[in-house]
């Protein structure tokens, strides 16, 4: 038997033929990078229009909150070019887009629930007239007086959902008898996910009630389900596609539903192809965010910084229905302890309503927002008791006798102490440290701060039943290879991973695969690409159905050639069975005359996990993915301007599937983190309009904010303990969290304007927020 | 309303298209004459996905009318490679891994090449400088930026990397 025989998993030996070649591990380049690059890849609203085609706007009204009284809409139906115009009562089916919890509704009906929320929809023969069209509509709503921010919901006893605590030990008794007591507030704020491609999806009627989407969504079986459901047809009648998304970061997980449901109902009720693609303003005034938080903390130390207990309540923003949020927030409570041990704890939740378009998740999920706080408790610890944050965060990681999370689950893969010692090693954080004082000492307006943050990053969705995939692989005549899976590419490389996986069971290149856009009709009932576990299932569905395929192939080629099935092996393009090499695809060809089927499924789960949230007991996570950052700011006390000079990373992926695409998840995730806590800010006025709706006043990172001296690795090991697809790790969000490095060394450098005071500084770390906190310690 | 009759240069090919008098140039590529490699980021000039020359001078297409380009030449990311072969930035974006999602890469490289137009031998500060007005929220940018210093490196004849 070959290697990549033995065993049910796929370990390290599944890869590839011993001698063989094979992509997996190679950094080959994005399965689309060429029509990338050539401007070629077709997004929605490249696609071509069937004839016909007309172009759905969605309108809303002025107010925040209230009963709706009248929507006038004389005028938008007299506009040039108005084909139909939509209100709630148009939907045959269920008015409801939401996840899975209810109270979202497609077209607003009775009550205005945040400003921006859809009310009606135009679909007329061109974007330009479906969106002026669109706001010349007259809504009248008894105006109710919003609760905007997560003050003013907590003041108004709303909740989207009842409080959840994870609590081990007995924290309170025993911070009460710690040496040392801190406590403090801080504020983080959200994110908006700035994909560049809007939310977009385009509708095709087809005959007996069938309904075609091209949606650009993560999650392609909820749109079927929610159109289907919407539409009152059954779900066998509605199919979704998506080639590719121009991003997505959460923000099309749950949240593209909407779009894709305004698209079917114009095509349902106009019987014409009908497109929505989200003009950037409305995208970011319509759409949900990242939560952002109010939290409280009170913990105890020893005199050696570590900690004894701690006790934090965490207030988040979910907006005005539950979306994702009961995952999203348990996530922060499963990473408020980040890499750290808390021998007692109380960890306390609190889904705050507030008359605010619905926050859904992003990058994280919640957890960036917990292991922010771990983070504060760490530099806070070092500022009071005057130690190095560094040796403040190693005293307190998980380690022996010291691996019990508060939920309950033992740590068993936990690197981090020897990985945060290869970075410090490696970036030569002790003498820059001196150096930085030396600086610090002499200067008198710039503040110099450095910081090494570790991530450690639970896989796998917290919703059990999500941890769940299929594949359905087709060998061809040629020898060519066709895959499909239920993951979706957003840019991620997973397409390309999967290619290289199912290349590797082949025994062929990663070209001669190739990955067709996901289609609820070839594998259906999928969860959505989320939690970064797109590759962790998907590739290993279709692993599952190639080794299927390839099992059918050994036996007949055993026979044909009265070999030994363990004799016969795949690479190079080309069967070897020991006394001679058949091609790839004259075997394929003979497995058909001889009618051997050469199509299969394979499906996946992800074993051991067994949460049970009713009880908070079980494990959550298959494994955990880890990570180290150093970063080095230099901060203007006088104007709060702040610049990252140098970036260390230092990231654990198990054993790569593809190097480049990991490396470009890592940067990618590192600066999208850097956004959200330095210059990307969320700002409601007190009606609760977000003022910040655009790209010239919301702002993400740019090529010029990016430091020159960013130093990524990969951190290398024998690979994932656990039985992952060739013992790789997950890849897609725990990156995100290397960027905490920035807002701790922004901290440190305020800091050193009054040792021993810990900076009031909230998140973002906007310019603003960084002279308010050197101001607090100037008082 | 009356629709223009413009004429114009678009990659070298003499076109012809009618458009309303407000039609943005990139409505035009996109919608009349199906040159969708220009993207819609931001239909405000912030984020450079549309980026195309106009008379050899880097414009945001979201910014410039239709109109505008009557008697005028127009390059796109359409133009940007010769048949199979690619353009040298795109060969190095290629080789760099310098893209994710794709929707700004059009943008990027055109800009890029522009900038490499002007000036082959740019300081990296330079050249972040002038990529400051393409958005991308995948990569980061130093894999892009890696990218255009290496695609200058090779246009300058030196070995990459040199």
């Amino acid at each position: 038997m070959p290697p990549s025989e033995q065993g049910s998993g796929a370990g390290i030996a599944a890869r590839g033929a011993p001698g063989a070649e094979t992509d997996v591990g190679a950094a080959i380049a994005h399965d689309s990078a060429e029509r990338h690059v050539r401007g070629s890849a077709a997004y929605v609203d490249d696609i071509r229009e069937p004839a016909g085609t007309l172009h759905v706007a969605p309108g809303y009204a002025e107010a925040t909150c209230g009963r709706l009284r009248s929507v006038d809409l004389d005028a938008v139906r007299r506009a040039p070019g108005v084909v139909a115009v939509l209100l709630a009562s148009d939907i045959p089916g269920a008015n409801e887009c939401s996840p899975s919890l209810g109270g979202d509704p497609v077209l607003a009906d009775s009550e205005i629930l945040f400003h921006g929320q859809v009310v009606f929809a135009v679909a007329a023969a061109s974007r330009r007239d479906a969106r002026r069209a669109a706001r010349l509509a007259r809504i009248d709503v008894e105006e109710g007086a919003p609760a905007v921010d997560v003050e003013a919901g907590v003041h108004s006893g709303r909740q989207i959902l009842p409080p959840y605590e994870f609590r081990c030990g007995t924290p309170r008794d025993a911070i009460a008898a710690s040496p040392r007591i801190h406590e403090g507030t801080l504020r983080i704020g959200g994110q908006e996910h700035f994909y560049l491609e809007g939310q977009a999806a385009l509708a095709i009627p087809e005959e007996a009630g069938e309904m075609y989407l091209h949606s650009s969504t993560q999650h392609p079986s909820d749109v079927q389900r929610l159109v289907a459901r919407m539409l009152d047809v059954p779900l066998a009648r509605v199919v979704c596609e998506c080639r590719r998304m121009g991003g997505g970061f959460g923000g099309k997980e749950s949240q593209a539903a909407q779009w894709a449901c305004l698209a079917a109902l114009a095509a349902h009720v106009t019987g014409r192809p009908a497109k929505v693609c989200l003009d950037r303003d409305d995208d970011m005034i319509m759409t949900g965010k990242r939560h952002d938080f109010r939290v409280a903390y009170r913990f105890g130390t020893d005199d050696e910084g570590r900690l004894t207990g701690v006790d934090v309540d965490f207030d988040a923003r979910c907006g005005c229905s539950a979306d994702l949020s009961l995952g999203v927030v348990d996530r922060t409570m499963f990473h408020a302890d980040n890499a750290y041990y808390y021998p007692h704890a109380r960890i306390h939740t609190r889904r705050v309503r507030t008359d605010t378009v619905s926050n859904t998740a992003f990058r994280g999920f919640g957890g960036p927002q917990g292991m922010l706080i771990a983070e504060r408790m760490m530099d806070e610890i070092a500022i009071r008791l005057r130690l190095d944050p560094l040796t403040v965060r190693k005293r307190n990681l998980y380690g022996p006798g010291r691996d019990i999370t508060p939920y309950g689950m033992r740590v068993r893969d936990n690197i981090a102490p020897r990985l945060i010692r290869t970075l410090e090693r490696d970036c030569d954080y002790a003498r820059r440290r001196r150096d930085i004082a030396r600086y610090n000492a002499k200067a008198a307006h710039l503040r110099k701060g450095i910081s090494l943050t570790p991530v450690k990053f639970g896989i796998a969705f917290t919703l059990k039943h999500l941890n769940q995939t299929g594949a359905l692989v087709h060998l061809l005549t040629d020898g060519s290879i066709q895959v499909n899976h239920g993951g979706t590419e957003m840019g991620q490389g997973l397409h390309t991973k999967v290619a290289q996986v199912v290349s590797g069971e082949f025994g062929v290149e990663a070209a001669r695969v190739r990955i067709t856009a996901t289609q609820t009709d070839k594998v259906p009932n999928t969860g959505p690409t989320a939690a970064s576990s797109g590759t962790d299932l998907n590739a290993m569905a279709a692993l599952r159905a190639a080794r299927t395929i390839r099992s059918r192939l050994v036996a007949l080629a055993a026979r044909l050639y009265q070999v030994d099935r363990a004799d016969i092996t795949f690479g190079g393009g080309q069967v070897n069975t020991g006394r001679r090499s058949v091609p790839l695809a004259e075997l394929a060809r003979l497995a058909f005359t001889e009618r051997v089927s050469l199509s299969s499924t394979g499906f996946y789960a992800t074993p051991k996990i067994t949460w049970d949230r009713d009880t908070a007991t079980g494990r959550p996570f298959l494994y955990f993915a880890y990570g180290a950052a150093c970063t080095e700011v230099t901060v203007d006390t006088m104007t709060g301007e702040m610049r990252v000079d140098r970036v260390d990373l230092l990231h654990d992926v198990g054993r790569s599937l593809n190097p480049a695409i990991d490396i470009g998840q890592i940067e990618g995730g590192f600066v999208q983190g850097m956004g959200w806590l330095t210059t990307e800010e969320l700002v409601f006025d007190a009606r609760g309009r977000l003022m910040t709706h655009a790209p010239s006043t919301y702002k993400i990172p740019a090529c010029s904010d990016v430091p020159a001296d960013f130093r990524v690795a990969l951190w290398e090991s024998r690979g994932n303990r656990e039985p992952t697809v060739h013992r790789s790790k997950a890849v897609g969000e725990p990156p995100l969290m290397l960027a905490l490095s920035v807002f701790s060394a922004i901290t440190h450098a305020i800091a050193t304007l009054a040792p021993g005071r810990v900076p009031p500084l909230d998140a973002p770390a906007t310019p603003e927020a960084i002279l308010r906190a050197v101001e607090a310690l100037r008082d | 309303m009356a629709k223009l009759h413009i004429t114009t240069t678009i990659n070298g090919d003499a076109t012809e298209f009618l458009c309303e008098p407000e039609q943005t140039l990139l409505d035009v590529l996109r919608d009349e004459l199906q040159l969708t490699g220009s993207k819609e980021g931001c239909a405000s000039g912030d984020c450079g996905a549309c980026s195309v020359m106009l008379d050899g001078r880097l414009v945001c297409a979201c910014l410039v009318l239709g109109a505008e380009a009557a008697g005028r030449t127009v390059e796109t990311i359409e133009g940007v490679a010769r048949g199979e072969e690619l353009h040298l930035v795109q060969r190095k974006f290629l080789e760099h891994h310098a893209l994710q999602c794709g929707v700004c890469t059009p943008g990027f490289i055109v800009a890029a090449k522009a900038l490499l137009e002007r000036d082959t031998d740019p300081s990296e500060t330079e050249v972040r400088y002038w990529l400051a007005g393409n958005l991308c929220r995948c990569t980061g940018y130093d894999k892009i930026v890696r990218a255009v210093l290496d695609a200058a490196a090779e246009m300058r004849g030196e070995e990459a990397g040199a």
